[in-house]
């Protein structure tokens, strides 16, 4: 059985032992797992269960497990901010693409989960593409709510999801079944990212027929599952998505809009959310609103901002095995 | 203000005088407040005050004074109201001209909302 996997920083830090200090990173943390740009975070999921590795420290693209499928994640690069705590958004950008090509080995792909830009203007698209385009990968792109500011979404869709007018849209890698969404529009008052009944249509019909056994990977730019609900982190409809999913022996959802680190699993489906390569936020309610971290140490940006590998590993564990009852 | 209290002594008449001048000016009054200006302050993915109450014919401007982008969308047809995105420092107006409760929320961060209350 083949898993896609990511690997994790062996030192990611509870929610409950942030401190409020440092971006909310405990010191010993930050000692065990950063490399520049704070992170390689790569997952192994092995017969359903996450093993974690460093990367960045030891453990190297190189040593990743060859001939299967890698991918890169990049998230939440809002060209176009300039506050505290980062004036330089394309800066940061560039280093995390830095990162990437010292990091990717032979990635086939990268995407990236959205708020490519701060204000959906024009410059901002170009100047992130740009950038982007130096990590020499092939760049899947999903729209954040920041990029769909004008004409709803046009001139995002045009110009990253070519071909996906409304921003969502699958393909096939090395036999793993990609998906990207867009949860960030027809936004209504009160609530939380939004799939629609069209996108969750095509949704249930493109996974039809496919075999259970074929890894999924599910990217968007909002948190599918509710991380906290009162700061708008989860889809309203997510759970009818995720039914849809939840037949398949491996699925992989890959989120951003968070500006830190989550992950869970939930029977084969491994959930994780990248840090963006702009500004951190606040952990969950621990701070009076979302928005950016202002009170970072000098020097310490760049310990909250990362990029993500995902590898593949076909793994020497027990094989994934789904049961299903007959009344099924 | 207005006494309604008969003193002895007194005509009822020059009583009728002081209610129809003050009338008058309440009218003049409430003329000034129709062209009348409100504000409404975002800050920390807040709208202050979430819910306001004006006379028909104000102009409420908002003023973004978060560090985020927001936008201001009438949330019960968003096509009646939909500011451009407001970065820091920027501001939108809008006359409200028919009485009515507009409640509005941010596009982007659909969980802010506030309400106008239009008399």
């Amino acid at each position: 059985m083949v898993y896609p996997a990511i690997i994790e920083c062996e030192r990611e830090t509870p929610m409950s032992e942030m401190s409020e200090n440092g971006g909310g990173y405990g010191r010993r943390g930050l000692l065990k797992c950063m490399a520049w740009a704070g992170t390689g975070v790569v997952w192994t999921v092995s017969g359903g269960v996450p093993r974690s590795a460093v990367l960045g420290g030891s453990a190297r693209a190189a040593e990743m497990p060859s001939g299967e499928l890698t991918f890169m994640q990049i998230s939440d690069s809002h060209i176009g901010f300039a506050n505290a705590p980062n004036m330089d958004t394309p800066g940061t950008l560039r280093e995390a693409i830095a990162e990437v090509n010292r990091l990717k080995g032979n990635a086939s792909l990268m995407i990236h989960t959205g708020d490519v830009s701060h204000l959906s203007r024009a410059q901002q698209f170009d100047t992130a593409e740009q950038i982007i385009r130096g990590a020499g990968l092939d760049t899947h792109y999903v729209p954040g709510e920041h990029d769909v500011l004008d004409e709803n979404g046009k001139a995002f869709f045009e110009r990253f999801t070519k071909g996906a007018s409304k921003g969502y849209y699958s393909f096939d890698q090395q036999g793993v079944h990609f998906i990207g969404l867009n949860n960030v529009q027809d936004l209504k008052a009160g609530g939380l990212g939004n799939l629609g009944h069209e996108q969750l249509e095509w949704l249930e019909d493109d996974l039809k027929g496919r075999s259970a056994s074929q890894p999924i990977v599910v990217f968007a730019h909002v948190p599918l599952w509710t991380v906290y609900a009162e700061w708008g982190w989860g889809t309203d409809d997510g759970a009818q998505a995720l039914s849809y999913l939840k037949r398949f022996g491996s699925v992989t959802v890959l989120n951003g809009h968070i500006h830190q680190i989550l992950q869970k699993m939930e029977g084969h489906v491994a959930f994780h959310t990248a840090r963006s390569t702009a500004f951190p936020q606040p952990a969950p309610g621990t701070a009076p609103s979302p928005g950016p971290m202002k009170s970072v140490p000098p020097g310490q940006l760049r310990s909250l901002l990362g990029v993500t590998s995902v590898a593949q590993v076909r793994t020497h564990s027990p094989l994934a095995i789904v049961d299903t009852t007959l009344s099924a | 203000m207005l006494s309604s209290v008969r003193r002895p002594g007194r005509s009822h008449w020059r009583g009728s005088l002081l209610v129809a001048v003050v009338l008058l000016s309440a009218g003049g009054f409430l003329r000034t407040v129709n062209a009348q200006e409100a504000a409404i302050s975002i800050d920390n993915f807040t709208f202050k005050p979430a819910e306001i109450t004006v006379w028909a014919g104000t102009r409420v401007t908002w003023t973004n004074r978060d560090d985020i982008p927001h936008l201001v969308v009438d949330a019960k047809d968003p096509g009646a109201m939909k500011s451009p995105p407001l970065d820091t420092g920027d501001k939108f107006a809008f006359l409200f001209a028919k009485p009515g409760t507009y409640p509005y929320f941010c596009a982007l961060h659909p969980h802010m909302q506030g309400t106008v209350v239009v008399k």
